[in-house]
Parts: C-alpha cells; structure tokens; sequence
C-alpha cells in the first residue's frame, strides 16, 4: 500500500517527529514498500488465533516490599538541559 | 601466557591460581584496547580500573555514572543515576564494566553500521561488516578486547554478530533476564545476554544475571543454575527445519552448516526433520510487532528530562518510529498489529510442535557470512531479511546460541542452536559437547582487511 | 429531598423544553488513588505539598531503561469501586499504553486500560431514582504537574517565558470511571459526582478532595432535539473542572451555548473545552482537527491480570456498608425522614458515631430520633463530643420534651392512624411493631416525645 506524503506528514505529527520535506518524500517510499511487504501477512489463516502480545506464562505479577527512597531533587535534574528552583524547564506550552 | 586470548573460566582460575594479578589483566586489556580499539570502533567509551574482570557492555544498557548513548546522537552526555539489574549483578561477581561498546542506534539495525558514532569493523576483514545490532560486544571479544561482554537480542542482535564475528553469542528465553535498565527496543522481544570464548563461559555468565530483580514483572521464576552432570549427544534428537534452508541461504554458509550438523550426528545424536511452516511470516509480524513497541518506547525521548530534540534520531529509528506509529493508528491496529500478535501465536506453536519431535533445533544463525560495509545502507528491507533465522525464536520468546562452526569465503560461520522456552540448558549442552569436539572457537581474528591476505 | 430533587428538575426541564432540546451528558471522573506507593513503582504516592521533583525514580521520571511493576493495592481499590457500582470484573485484564505528547507524561504513553478494563457495566442509582449506567471504572497512571509561571490567565498560552514541570505527582495511581450518556440535567450530574465522592472516602480508597485535584471532572456534553432518542453526532468535552460548582456552571453554560447555536441553525463542532471562572464562559481548547489518536496497544511490559472469581468474592464481602444502603437503612432501623437519613450518612464516621449514640441511647430510653435530631440540630462535633455526652444531654436538659398526657395522646392517635400496617401487626401479636408507632410519634414531634410517658399510652390506646 503506497503512503501518500500527506499520510506521512500526519504520522510525523503523530510521532512527534520533525521530519524535513526530504525526509518526507524519502520515507513516504520506503514506508510504502515496507508496508508492501508486511502486507503478506493477509495471507496466514489466522481465523480463531488467540493474539500472542507477549510469550510470558505468568500473570498477577505485583510489587513486593516496602516504599523505596526516591531519587534526590538533584539526580532527579541531573540530566535535564533546562531546569530552575527545583523544576523542570520548558518553554510555555498551550493549555490542555 | 597471552591473557586476553583466556576465556572467562580460564581467566578465573588464573586469578584463583595467582598465576595472574587482577591488576595485570587490566592492564592486558586495557593496551590491548588502545591498541585496537581505534581501528575496530568497538567501545564509545571506555572506564579505567585495574580491579575486577573486564567485561564490556553494550551502550544500550544502563551503567551508573558512566556515560549511555545506546548509540544515539540524542543521548549524547546523558549520565544515568542507576545501573541496569545485569551491571549490578556482575558487579556482584566482581567483575568490571571496562567499557561501553559501539552498537545500532537503539539497537536498530543488523550491521553495526546504524550507530550515530561510526561503524564497528568487523575483525575478520576490516572492510566487512561485523553485524549487528551488538556489534561493539561482538566485536570486543572477538579481538580480544574484553574477557566477556553483554549485548541484547530482540530479532537477532546477539546470535548474528556472534555468527559474522566468531564467538559465542546467547540469547536466553525471554523473561530469564532482567530487562530492568536495558534501553527498551521492543519490550515483549528484548533479551540480553553474553557475547563469550566459550559456551561453558556463556553458560556461566547466564547464572551470574539471570533470575528475579523485582524490577522487571516478566522476569519472575527465572533462575538459571548450572548443574554438574555427565551429558552425552547420544540422548538428544537434533531438528533440522527445511525452512532454515531454503532460498535466501547463501551456498557456503549452507556447507559449513550441514558438516556441523554431520559432526552432531557423529558425535551420537538422533537428526530428525522438522517443520516451522509459519517462518515465512515472521519477518512481516516482526516489523509490525517491533515498530509498534518502537514508537511507544521512544517516545520518552523528548530532551525534557534527558538527551536532546528528536530531530537528533538517525535514519533507521525515524523510520521504524513512522513504521509504527502508522500500524497503530486509528483504523489499523487489527489489520496490522492483532495480525501479526496471531501470527506470532502460530510461529510459537510452530515450535513447540516442533520440539515434541527433538529437543533442539539446528541451523544457521545469519544466511550470510558478513557482508560489506555500506552495502546493504539504503536498502532496509534487504537489511531485514538478514535476520531470516534469528527472529522467530524472539516472537516464541525461546532461547538460542550461536558458536563458531566454520569458515567460509575466509569469514566465521556461527551455528544456531535453539531450545525449548526456559531449557537453555540443553542448548548449552549441545553446544559444549560441539565446542569441544571442534577447534572452530579457538581461531583468532586477523584484524586486517581481507584483500591484504590474498582470501 | 428526593421531592426537592424532583422540582429542579422539573423547572430544568421547562426551562429548555421551551427550546425544545434536551441535553445528553456523559461523565468520566478521575480519582486519586491514596496508596501507599505509585501505581507501577516504590515511590512514595503521598506527595502533596512535597518539595518538587523530591519523589520520583527512574521509573516515574521515565528515564530509558526503566520498567514498570504493578501495585496490587491500587488494582485491588480499583475493584472494590467498580463492585461498589455494580461493575462486573472480567477474568482477563490487561493494561495499555495510552500514546500522546505533553511534557506532563514523561513516558510519551500513558499505562492505561482500554479494551481490557477491570471492571465493566456497572450502574448507580441516584436520589431521583435514576439508574446511571457505568461503562467502566479502569486502571491508570497519573502524570506529572505543569506550572505555568509568567502568563497571564486569559491567554491561551499560559506562559511564553516557561513552564515548570514537577514530577512528584507521576505515577501516581488514577482510577477513571466513565459514565454512558445518561445524564439530562445538571442536577444529576451533580448528584452523581457528590455520591462518587462520598463512595471513595467510604471505600477509604481516596480522599477526594477537589481541590487538591485527588478527584477530577470531565463531561462531554451536547443537546439534541427533546423526544429523539438517537445520540447526538458530536459532544463537546469540558475538561479541568476543579470543583462541583463550576462543573455545574460550565455544563449549564455550554448547554446554552450549544442550544443557542442550533437555533441558529450552526453546527457544532466536536471539540474539547475549558472552564474561564473569571468570564464564566466556556472556551474551546482544542478543535476536532487536532483530536488525538492515542493508538492503544497491549503493555507488553506488564503481566495481564486475572481476576480469580474467588478473589472478587472476598474483595465484594470486605466493601463497607455503602453509603447510599447505610441511608435506606437507618430510615428503615431508625424511623428517620429521608433527609436525616442522608444528612447522618453522609460520611462514614458520622453514621458510624450515630449509631454507636443510639446503642448508647438504648440503655437510657433515648430514641434514635432523639439522636438523630440532637446531633444534626447542635450541629454536634463528633470529634469533640462523646456519644454518652449526647444521651447525658438529651436526658437531662429535656429540652422541650413533651409530657404533657393530652398532648402525647393526640400525637399517639395520628401516628397511630398513620402506622395502619404497624397497629394490625402489633394486634396481630407483634410486640416490635410498637417500635415503629413510637418512631411515626417522634417523627411527628421532632423527637421531642417523652417515650417512657407515650409507651403506657400508646398501649392504652391500642387495646381499644
């Protein structure tokens, strides 16, 4: 199935992923042809087949022991680029 | 005595026997990596020490105060607070994180060549690829740069660079190792696990990091211990699937593979046919399965908290990121990702019926012996179906080793072995057994282009 | 009450009718889990008033490499409020991952439920005897706060200079109950969202408190023709309502506001809106055209859940006495009007200290109406007053009580003809039965009749 580039620019979006008109134009392709072959999956028989998300056996794994430290402020901003007081930094976002 | 040719059991002994000092060993390989490293590009980073035993770990697993990349422009300079479960572990054993290896950006890719720092060079032929995505680990013991290392396995990372580059590589059972602080490629896939000289180190260092954390909820009942019994290939029935032989498997790779499987035979064991009639499918699942997790799992990448802006990923993580993202979306997720979940469910029910014929699985582990560097850059389909053979034992989410069985076209050949879920055991079995009989492990890499040697 | 009830609504009703509209409202509210720990890490969850970034861990501040772990005590509160809403919970449950941007969710998904919640079809009954059906009551993860420092509150951009994020809150456990499109007036919704309250802090399973933001209001609201029964083809979705007073302005307004745009013949547009306390108006937060598509999958990092039927069982037979029964109770047991009953179960401890006052007042010939009308009337502090205080005071003081003999007779023959059912059972032989003329008198006195005087009375009166 062929991506059109419009189809990518929405993903882009989606993915939070600045891509440049190049990028769009190069992945639209290849998006495309990757699609193209995953699209032979059409052809197992999978009528009835439970869906396997993951191979694990167990179930009703939970947290044991007691609350842990948590991280210093200071390890907890260790990495960040942009931080103040205390906090994380970013610039002004649109209200939710 | 040439230290760093020792295996890890063997290096062991000799610190026990003070036939070495662990200041020595250090420094062994602490020259042995000025020496080669520049050429080979195996370690983005590298930690001085003269304690411990050296072991390199694949920038894509978290060590405390020492700089993780995962092989990414966007994790440049992070340092993380914590160490991934398996670090913590081998520093329970004494061992010493000597350095941080080179790899596919996020694991993504099966050449090595997709890392934001440069391609790892494959020791064999400079000029050839060392595969991927573990390439640095592979690599590093491969050349002697490391007693062992880990790497991690979601669609063959581990067995494929172990095959391309001559060493043993293991990929436990999904579940066996903690996950907890491996940079996640796709969480229901990723495994970690050693790159060694031997499989009875591999088997050694699965006991050192398997087992429950309480960090990882799919890690539970997973101990591994090893047990000192007499074993003989005369109890075990070897499957060989027709669909690991079929088109696409290169005709040298082909003969090595068939005279290790005739070597088994010899050495006792039962061969018996086997069917795997849905691996035809487990590319397509894979690439609906990984690229999905992919999108989710990067998505804390947003330079808030660490790292940088997003326009900082490479090609291939752009790509799978968009791949995923679109299966997911509105309108998509049955046709695309329950698919290929079922799909999944027939390729693991390819197996264990599989394995109520034999106890283990045989075959290649790459259809090829490394290729060139750059060859296959552009072409990421073609880059796909070099893991033909690997990714079906992580959508089952069984265990499987790769050793050295052979040569051909001058490069190492690595034999697959795959087992039952949770019986890795029996895999290592074989492949000890294999190992001793042969003296495919004990050749040593060249370290120079091929066309230098006349091959 | 249930009458008083009754008059809004109808007065609503009219009010719209006369456009002839009716307004269809769904309702998902969040709630705060007050466990121990963070829903899927050993973070301490109590962080309110914490200094920033002081409880968070590889795990909630999403760092790479960090998994998830399920706490069960926050699974199992989530349970029990489903099974207090008559939610069935189905055998296999599985967490997903939610996908969207905001610098509030520092894994770019949240862990959520969506195809595979725990608990499923639910109802609750409200004071009008309206049956509100629940859709689901999930499992999730709350995010982290964003403070948005330099902007001005009426620009839609909170601040240009930056935003201030504190990651204490992440992780946080979230339980969200999601109503059908049930409600037609705003007197239902609130009814709804004040006996929600009232269940999570009889559960003990949150605090609830508004304010602090431990319990949190979305409705999706909009208007169809009055007599269609079909739902309408868009909702309007009023988001970050943080009180039960503004969720009612903000409904009523944008009940208005919609009406008055399809008599103008506009469409309207499928679009989520905010609450301006200052304007009180609605405003549009986001358009259609930029609605998310949270592409949902399986948590392949977590273990599915089964829910053993045993397990839901022993989770059902340790729920409290909900407060909605409690009060049906005590009208019954305790011969109280409807409103009493609700005033004294409207929370756990209160009912708890009345009943105790009224084992208390057994012993001292002080009736459960006496009680009941003493503790709402003074308005009793049951921090500060002893149950044995409050019988003390109703013996001794005797404040207005009525002894006087033709007074209590008349009282005793107009409960008597009020109480047919009760007079032919005493006759009948059932000696109890005197119990419930002696609470139809002290209904009608206000329990100020002096029940050791009207019992040879009403005896009296009853053998004729």
């Amino acid at each position: 199935m062929a991506l059109t580039r419009d189809q990518v620019k929405h993903v882009a979006k989606l993915a939070n992923l600045p891509l440049t008109e190049e990028e769009e134009v190069h992945y639209a392709k290849q998006l495309s042809q990757i699609l193209d072959y995953v699209d032979q999956l059409e052809k197992a028989d999978t009528k009835g087949v439970e869906p396997a998300f993951n191979v694990i056996p167990h179930f009703n794994v939970f947290q044991a022991g007691e609350t842990q430290p948590s991280l210093s402020q200071d390890e907890a901003l260790a990495n960040a680029s942009n931080k103040k007081d205390g906090y994380f930094v970013i610039k002004g976002v649109f209200e939710e | 005595m040439n230290i760093t040719q020792l295996t890890l059991l063997e290096t062991i002994k000799g610190l026990k026997e003070n036939k070495f000092s662990e200041e020595e060993l250090n420094k062994a390989y602490q020259q042995k990596i000025a020496e080669l490293n520049p050429k080979l590009n195996a370690f983005l980073v590298t930690a001085e020490g003269s304690k411990g035993i050296p072991v390199a770990i694949k920038d894509i697993i978290i060590t405390k105060n020492i700089p993780t990349t995962a092989g990414s422009k966007i994790l440049e300079g992070f340092i993380p607070p914590f160490d991934a479960t398996v670090v913590q572990k081998l520093k329970e054993q004494n061992i010493r994180v000597v350095g941080k290896t080179n790899c596919d950006e996020f694991a993504m890719g099966s050449s090595g060549e997709n890392s934001a720092y440069g391609p790892t060079k494959n020791p064999w032929d400079l000029t050839k690829v060392p595969g991927g995505s573990s390439s640095g680990s592979a690599v590093a013991v491969a050349a002697d740069l490391a007693v062992f290392s880990l790497g991690t396995d979601t669609g063959g990372s581990i067995r494929q660079p172990a095959s391309l580059s001559g060493v043993v590589g293991l990929k436990p059972s999904y579940g066996r190792v903690s996950r907890y602080g491996v940079i996640a490629l796709a969480s229901s896939l990723d495994q970690i696990g050693p790159f060694t000289k031997s499989v009875a180190d591999a088997r050694q260092v699965l006991e050192w990091i398997s087992g429950p954390d309480g960090y990882d909820p799919n890690c539970t009942n997973s101990e591994f211990s090893i047990f000192n019994f007499q074993f003989s290939m005369k109890d075990l029935r070897i499957g060989l699937p027709r669909e690991y032989f079929g088109k696409g498997l290169d005709e040298g790779v082909e003969k090595v593979i068939k005279d290790a499987v005739k070597k088994i035979e010899e050495l006792g064991a039962e061969i018996v046919e086997v069917q795997l009639p849905h691996t035809e499918y487990a590319i397509a699942a894979y690439y609906i399965v990984l690229p999905s997790e992919v999108s989710a799992n990067l998505a804390r990448f947003d330079g808030i908290r660490f790292g940088s802006s997003r326009k900082n990923f490479g090609a291939e993580v752009k790509r799978r990121i968009m791949l995923g993202t679109y299966t997911l979306s509105a309108g998509y997720f049955d046709d695309y990702f329950m698919k290929a979940a079922k799909v999944r469910t027939l390729i693991k029910q390819d197996f264990e019926k599989a394995f109520e014929k034999c106890d283990v699985i045989v075959g290649p582990a790459s259809p090829t012996v490394a290729w060139n560097l750059g060859e296959k850059a552009d072409d990421p389909l073609a880059m796909y179906f070099s893991d033909a053979y690997t990714i079906p034992a992580n959508l089952a989410g069984i265990p499987g080793l790769c050793l050295p069985c052979g040569f051909s076209q001058g490069l190492p050949v690595g034999l697959q072995i795959l087992g039952k879920y949770m019986d890795e055991e029996t895999i290592l079995n074989v492949g000890e057994i294999y190992e001793q009989a042969t003296e495919w492990h004990k050749e040593k890499p060249p370290l120079s282009p091929a066309k230098e040697r006349n091959i | 009450m249930a009458q008083g009830e009754t008059t809004i609504v109808t007065r609503q009703r009219k009010k719209y009718m006369t456009n002839k509209y009716e307004p269809v409202i769904g309702l998902e509210i969040h709630v705060e889990l007050n466990t121990k720990n963070k829903m899927f890490c050993r973070c301490s969850a109590d962080y309110f008033g914490k200094e920033p970034n002081t409880h968070t861990c590889p795990v909630c501040l999403g760092l790479p490499g960090a998994l998830p772990y399920t706490n069960k005590a926050a699974i199992e509160a989530c349970i029990k409020i489903g099974l207090a809403l008559n939610c069935f919970t189905p055998s296999l449950s599985r967490f997903e991952r939610k996908n969207y941007f905001y610098p509030d969710l520092p894994k770019g998904y949240q862990i959520s439920q969506y195809r595979w919640p725990l608990c499923v079809n639910g109802y609750l009954v409200l004071d009008n005897g309206q049956k509100i059906r629940i859709n689901r009551a999930h499992q999730e993860e709350d995010t982290a706060k964003l403070m948005h420092r330099f902007g001005s509150q009426k620009s839609k951009v909170k601040s240009q200079n930056g935003t201030q994020i504190d990651f204490n809150r992440s992780g946080v456990p979230l339980v969200e109950i999601v109503t059908e499109p049930d409600f037609h007036n705003v007197e239902a919704v609130r009814d709804y969202a004040k006996k929600l309250q009232q269940l999570f802090r009889y559960l003990g399973v949150s605090n609830a408190d508004m304010e602090r933001g431990d319990m949190r209001l979305e409705a999706n609201v909009s208007v169809r023709p009055e007599g269609s029964t079909d739902l309408p083809n868009y909702r309007v979705e009023l988001k970050n309502i943080n009180s039960f007073r503004f969720m009612v302005a903000a409904i009523e307004y944008e009940i208005k506001r919609q009406i008055t745009a399809l008599e103008k013949g506009e469409k309207i547009s499928q679009e989520t809106r905010g609450w301006d306390a200052e304007q009180k108006s609605t405003y549009l937060q986001r358009s259609k055209e930029e609605a998310h598509d949270y592409r949902y999958f399986p948590e392949p990092d977590l273990p599915e859940l089964r829910i053993e039927e045993s397990r839901v069982k022993s989770l059902e037979s340790s729920l409290p006495e909900l407060p909605w029964i409690k009060s049906k109770r005590f009208e019954e047991e305790y011969k109280l009007t409807s409103a009493q009953a609700k005033i004294l179960t409207e929370t756990k401890e209160l009912a708890d200290y009345f009943e105790q006052t009224v084992e208390h007042g057994k012993k001292h010939g002080v009736e459960a109406v006496q009680i009941a009308n003493y503790i709402i009337n003074k308005k009793v502090n049951i921090e500060e007053t002893l149950p044995t205080q409050i019988i003390e005071e109703i013996k001794n003081k005797k404040v207005g009580i009525i002894d006087n003999e033709e007074e209590l007779t008349k009282l005793a023959e107009r409960a008597i003809k009020d109480n047919p059912k009760s007079v032919a059972d005493y006759k009948a032989g059932k000696i109890p039965a005197l119990q419930a003329i002696t609470g139809g008198v002290m209904r009608l006195s206000s329990g100020k009749a002096d029940v050791a005087k009207l019992r040879p009375i009403l005896e009296k009166l009853l053998k004729q």
